[in-house]
């Protein structure tokens, strides 16, 4: 897997080096890259903090006010259906205790689209 | 047994006027539902705060009870308390029964101004009335004295009284809204945390149950590195939700005050205490 990741990475300084984008091997980079800063914005606490609630693999002293994020292909049918409870889960149930990330600019639109492709990776 | 008992005759003693009608049912709803949450812990633990129900907390805890840091901030309250104003008297002439052993009664309405009086504020309206400049609010040597009366206080049954005047029953009322009213970016109610999620850990912290967390105020906070007042504590978790805070003695945060120890009637005082 490593070796895979190394030569994509290294595929990809070549050919933006040469100047010529080939996109398959591109786009798995960055979206390992988003995955990445997905989650460290999920696990930020000036961010996204969903570890204050929410056990997620790899999270370190998570609380339990909320259910753990596992199996969220399972759950969730579309990233759009996920995206939509992280910016506003009070759509879902009024009295939420989950922050509405969205709709209370906690987090932008973007920065929720990487945390949707980190959670729905669980 | 006891605790029942005294609640009892006291209720019994009450008139029934509609909005201490309406103020018992929300406070027996309260007790019931936290009854219900934590069948096994009993009714006089709630003044423990969060350790009656984390055990692994409570007994690191218990062994700071034994040498408590707020201590000396009771020592120096006392001396503070006794000490004559310029004009050579002291808080004593202030408060009823010479200022101890009242810790219970207050909040309270005040008919004259309208309003619900607290603690700290008739500390400070006795400076003033003695020709002495007030204190600040949350800490120093306003905590200290107030410590000292909660201290003379220990054991006596928190009575905060809803006397039958429609500014009163308003004063309740916006407190009890604010508790459950969501605030600040993070879209918090004082209730999510203290009423649906007690027990439950947000990160490493266990929440308390909103029940019995007036009981032992002012408290000595290991964060704080010193002692501090209830309002002190309201503003660190409105801004906890990135909610503007209220000034400590606010209308807001003293009406909130006398919801949230209306709420405890019945409960000992047990204060000062010591927190995290
Ligand atoms: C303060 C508590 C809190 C925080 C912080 C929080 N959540 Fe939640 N979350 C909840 C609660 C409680 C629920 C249960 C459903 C409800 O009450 O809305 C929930 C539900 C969810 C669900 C639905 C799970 C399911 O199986 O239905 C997802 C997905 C989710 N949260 C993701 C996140 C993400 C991602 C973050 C951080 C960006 C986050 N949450 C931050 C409290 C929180
Ligand atoms: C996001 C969660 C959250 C919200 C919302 C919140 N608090 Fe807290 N509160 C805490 C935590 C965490 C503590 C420290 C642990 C404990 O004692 O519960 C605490 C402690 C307290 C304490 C001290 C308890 C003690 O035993 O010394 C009081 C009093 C208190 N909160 C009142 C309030 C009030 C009133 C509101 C609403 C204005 C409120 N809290 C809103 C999380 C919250």
């Amino acid at each position: 897997m490593k070796s895979v990741i190394k030569s994509i990475t290294t595929f990809t300084a070549l050919t933006a080096i040469l100047g010529v984008m080939s996109f398959p091997p591109v786009l798995a980079a960055d979206e390992k890259s988003v995955m990445e800063k997905g989650k460290s914005l999920a696990f930020d606490r000036k961010k996204g903090n969903c570890l204050a609630c929410h056990v997620i693999k790899d999270g370190v002293s998570p609380g339990n006010i909320g259910p753990p994020l596992i199996y969220m292909s399972a759950r969730y049918k579309s990233k759009e259906a996920l995206h939509a409870q992280i910016a506003d889960a009070t759509v879902a149930n009024p009295n939420s205790l989950m922050p509405p990330f969205g709709k209370h600019g906690i987090l932008s639109d973007a920065e929720i689209g990487k945390i949707v492709e980190f959670i729905y990776s669980l | 047994m006891v605790l029942s008992l005294n609640l009892c005759a006291s209720i019994s003693m009450l008139a029934p006027s509609l909005a201490i009608a309406d103020a018992e049912a929300d406070r027996e709803a309260f007790v019931a539902y936290f009854k219900k949450q934590f069948s096994t812990v009993p009714y006089e633990d709630y003044v423990n705060g969060v350790y009656a129900l984390n055990k692994d907390a409570r007994s690191q805890w218990e062994a700071i009870e034994e040498f408590p840091p707020y201590e000396i901030d009771v020592e120096e309250g006392q001396k503070l308390f006794e000490t004559p104003f310029k004009n050579g008297k002291t808080y004593a002439s202030c408060f009823d029964n010479d200022g101890i052993a009242i810790r219970q009664n207050f909040p309270y309405f005040d008919v004259k101004s309208g309003e619900v009086h607290t603690l700290e504020q008739d500390i400070n309206a006795c400076r003033e009335k003695n020709g002495e400049k007030p204190l600040k609010w949350k800490k120093g040597n306003i905590a200290k004295i107030s410590a000292y009366m909660a201290y003379t206080s220990r054991d006596k049954i928190i009575n905060v009284v809803i006397p039958d005047d429609p500014r009163a029953k308003a004063a309740y009322e916006e407190g009890k809204k604010f508790f459950y009213a969501k605030r600040g970016q993070l879209n918090f109610a004082c209730a999510d945390c203290h009423i649906y999620s007690p027990g439950r850990l947000i990160r490493t912290e266990t929440l308390s149950p909103a029940l019995g967390q007036v009981t032992h105020f002012p408290v000595y906070r290991s964060k704080w590195g010193e002692i501090g007042t209830l309002h002190r504590r309201y503003g660190g978790c409105n801004k906890q939700v990135r909610a503007k805070p209220f000034k400590a003695q606010s209308r807001q945060y003293r009406n909130l005050e006398y919801f949230h120890t209306y709420m405890s009637n019945g409960l000992p005082i047990n204060g000062p205490g010591v927190r995290k």
